[in-house]
């Protein structure tokens, strides 16, 4: 075991995948010179060289664009783009061309493209920096959507996506890069088909994914101490959403509380709801609850970009009321 | 008194080669728009009569290693690419035996085999993508090229732009191919672009640029050597504008308010086949006979695309999800 962050585990799994792979190459704004937005990519240019770690112009919807034609070339590109907000830039390459090639092809091209990018809230960055759209990426069919909250996942998720032969979307929350955990000596891939428990528990389950493991991890703390046992669940996979493991856990602790960072209309979390509602109905002890961002664009000042945000005492509180202690 | 038709400065079998090609992308048009009519095609069609001279003058100077990235009007990019007619028919049916299964009709006409990478029905779609299938090459030392083709429409767009100065940037062996028709559905250059010249746009990236007569096949086919010739040499984009005419509506949904119809005659005299044909005939290269007969092998070729798509089957609605993701074994 070594303690690493989050953003070297990132960095290894890129320096592996460079290394293991000529056919794998970074772009995007600022991966090179600069060392990357959250500095993944610091010391990858002076290693692989301008070739394979390639500083875009400002140029989101070209150099996205050029990933997918890189991809049907025969590449295996990683593109990063700065933060999820200006992924809406290149909106229509990945929602218009990758998720929709190899469908409407026939099945002809496929799209082997892993696009990364920050997520979320947490640093006063306001409303241009600080938004969790994964959601609507998990809309779209012919992606996949992986979300990494742990050291282990950032360490072992960019090799597999890179393995799969269509587009996958990776979304780092920006608050997890200086996260340090251990990590196992050989650390690599990880599965990512599956969600999984994070702490087991009897009572009810959490379902989080990316920011909000942390804070449902650490609500789960302050309910052990009121005797309430909660179950963690990391999504993992925004989609395919893995329903089994959701479902397994939901149908012995017989109540759910969903925690997102996404707004909660037409949420991700809306979607959670909804399969367990469809499937697990009657195995429920109480109606499923979510704790959600609140319907604003982030703010700035601090005390109010908390209050928009989920934390951990309003899953507590979330949790509380589904016994209806009110 | 009207001059003599400049002769064709062409072998002749290559002449008459490129007098096939357009005649068989206006028959096939011609016959969509029929099978449109008769709703055996439906969605949105948007056919390519007038224009033949640019797809049938660009496709011979292409390599088949090389990629091709069209538009939404790109029926004759797909049968010039090598595709056949019946696949093509097939997919605008919606059939089985398309090229995409049904999945793409008209304006996603894909084909891996002769790397006909669409199709796209986003305007501007294409260049990026070309971009990197360029960038691909390179960086895998292949020494071929990838063409591109847009309206002059696409020319307003962000990604016009952007894909511009990364090939330029990252010197990428695009040949950026501008189908400029002077409209972009009702839209007239000038009431779009505050600068019309529209390879000084390409310039402006320090792409090197070419004004092609888009009416004349053979001046295409010359221009579209020399300039694969010169991109594959550079290792770099060139942009070549081919000044060209719809003769049809944009699509098929279009009272065409925004032109003047005799504005459309006078460009109708200006006629791809019309004016190559009569060239041809004044260098004795080819008889009425001649032509009858080609455009005859033309028509019987689309005839039996239209009737083996006729006799085609549908995709099972069972297959709907099918490709949405690449098959792979269950965990
Ligand atoms: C991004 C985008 N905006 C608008 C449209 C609608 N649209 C389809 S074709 C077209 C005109 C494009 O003109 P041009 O690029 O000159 O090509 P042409 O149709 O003349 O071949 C427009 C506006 C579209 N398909 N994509």
């Amino acid at each position: 075991m070594t303690a690493s962050s989050y953003r070297e585990a990132l960095r290894q799994a890129h320096r592996e995948a460079l290394a293991r792979d000529p056919r794998v190459f970074l772009m995007g704004e600022d991966v090179g010179k600069y060392g990357g937005t959250y500095a993944v990519s610091k010391g990858l240019l002076e290693e692989f060289g301008p070739q394979r770690i390639r500083d875009t112009p400002l140029s989101e919807l070209a150099f996205v664009g050029a990933g997918i034609g890189a991809a049907l070339g025969g590449m295996r590109p990683i593109v990063e783009v700065m933060t999820v907000n200006f992924s809406l830039l290149a909106l229509d390459p990945i929602v218009n061309t990758a998720a929709a090639l190899r469908h409407m092809s026939g099945g002809q091209f496929h799209v082997p493209l892993v696009i990364r990018m920050a997520t979320g809230a947490g640093r006063q960055l306001a409303a241009q920096h600080s938004h969790s759209l994964e959601g609507w990426y998990a809309h779209i069919p012919g992606i996949k959507v992986l979300a990494p909250a742990t050291v282990e996942d950032a360490r072992g998720m960019l090799w597999p996506a890179l393995q799969d032969p269509d587009p996958v979307l990776m979304f780092e929350h920006a608050l997890l890069y200086n996260l340090e955990q251990e990590l196992p000596a050989g650390a690599g891939e990880v599965d990512i088909r599956r969600a999984r428990i994070r702490r087991p528990g009897r009572d009810v389950t959490l379902v989080g994914y990316g920011g909000t493991l942390e804070k449902s991890l650490e609500a789960a703390r302050i309910l052990a101490q009121q005797g309430i046992e909660a179950e963690v669940i990391d999504l993992r996979v925004l989609r395919p959403l893995d329903d089994a493991t959701l479902l397994e856990s939901v149908r012995r602790t017989r109540r759910a509380v969903v925690v997102d960072e996404g707004w909660r209309s037409g949420s991700l979390a809306a979607e959670i709801m909804a399969r367990i509602m469809e499937q697990a109905f009657y195995d429920l002890d109480a109606p499923v609850a979510r704790v959600c961002s609140e319907e604003v664009p982030i703010p700035y000042a601090k005390h109010l970009e908390e209050a928009a945000l989920p934390q951990p005492a309003k899953i507590v509180a979330a949790v509380q009321n589904l016994w209806g202690n009110r | 008194m009207t001059a003599a038709p400049a002769p064709v400065p062409l072998p002749r079998e290559l002449a008459l080669r490129l007098l096939a090609s357009m005649l068989l992308i206006r028959r096939f048009e011609e016959r969509c728009a029929a099978l449109y009519g008769e709703q055996k095609i439906r969605g949105f069609l948007h056919l390519y009569i007038g224009e033949e001279a640019v797809a049938a003058g660009v496709m011979p100077a292409l390599a088949a290693e090389d990629a091709v990235v069209a538009t939404y009007r790109e029926h004759g990019h797909a049968l010039l690419r090598g595709m056949s007619p019946e696949s093509v028919m097939a997919e605008m049916f919606g059939k089985r035996e398309g090229c995409c299964r049904g999945r793409g009709g008209s304006m996603h006409l894909f084909d891996a085999a002769t790397r006909f990478y669409g199709g796209n029905a986003i305007v501007g779609g294409g260049l990026p993508l070309a971009v990197g299938l360029a960038l691909a090459d390179r960086m895998q030392g292949r020494e071929r090229v990838t063409a591109c083709f847009f309206g002059e429409g696409a020319v307003a767009e962000g990604a016009f732009h952007e894909s511009m100065n990364l090939a330029a940037l990252w010197r990428l062996p695009v040949l950026f191919c501008c189908e400029n028709n002077l409209y972009a559905m009702g839209t007239a250059l000038a009431r779009s672009e505050s600068q019309t010249d529209l390879c000084a746009k390409a310039a402006s990236y320090g792409v090197p640029t070419l004004r092609v007569d888009g009416m004349d096949v053979a001046a295409v086919h010359q221009a579209a050597v020399t300039a694969r010739q010169a991109v594959l040499e550079s290792g770099a984009p060139l942009f070549a504008e081919f000044q060209t005419y719809r003769f049809r509506a944009h699509s098929m949904f279009d009272p065409e308010l925004y032109r003047d119809k005799a504005e459309v005659e006078q460009w109708k005299q200006r006629g791809p086949i019309h004016n190559f044909t009569a060239r041809l005939k004044a260098q004795g290269w080819l008889s009425e006979e001649e032509f009858l007969e080609l455009d005859r092998q033309a028509g019987e070729r689309v005839e039996a695309a239209s009737a083996a798509a006729e006799a085609g089957e549908w995709e099972p609605a069972a297959d709907l999800l099918k490709d949405v993701y690449t098959p792979r074994e269950p965990a």
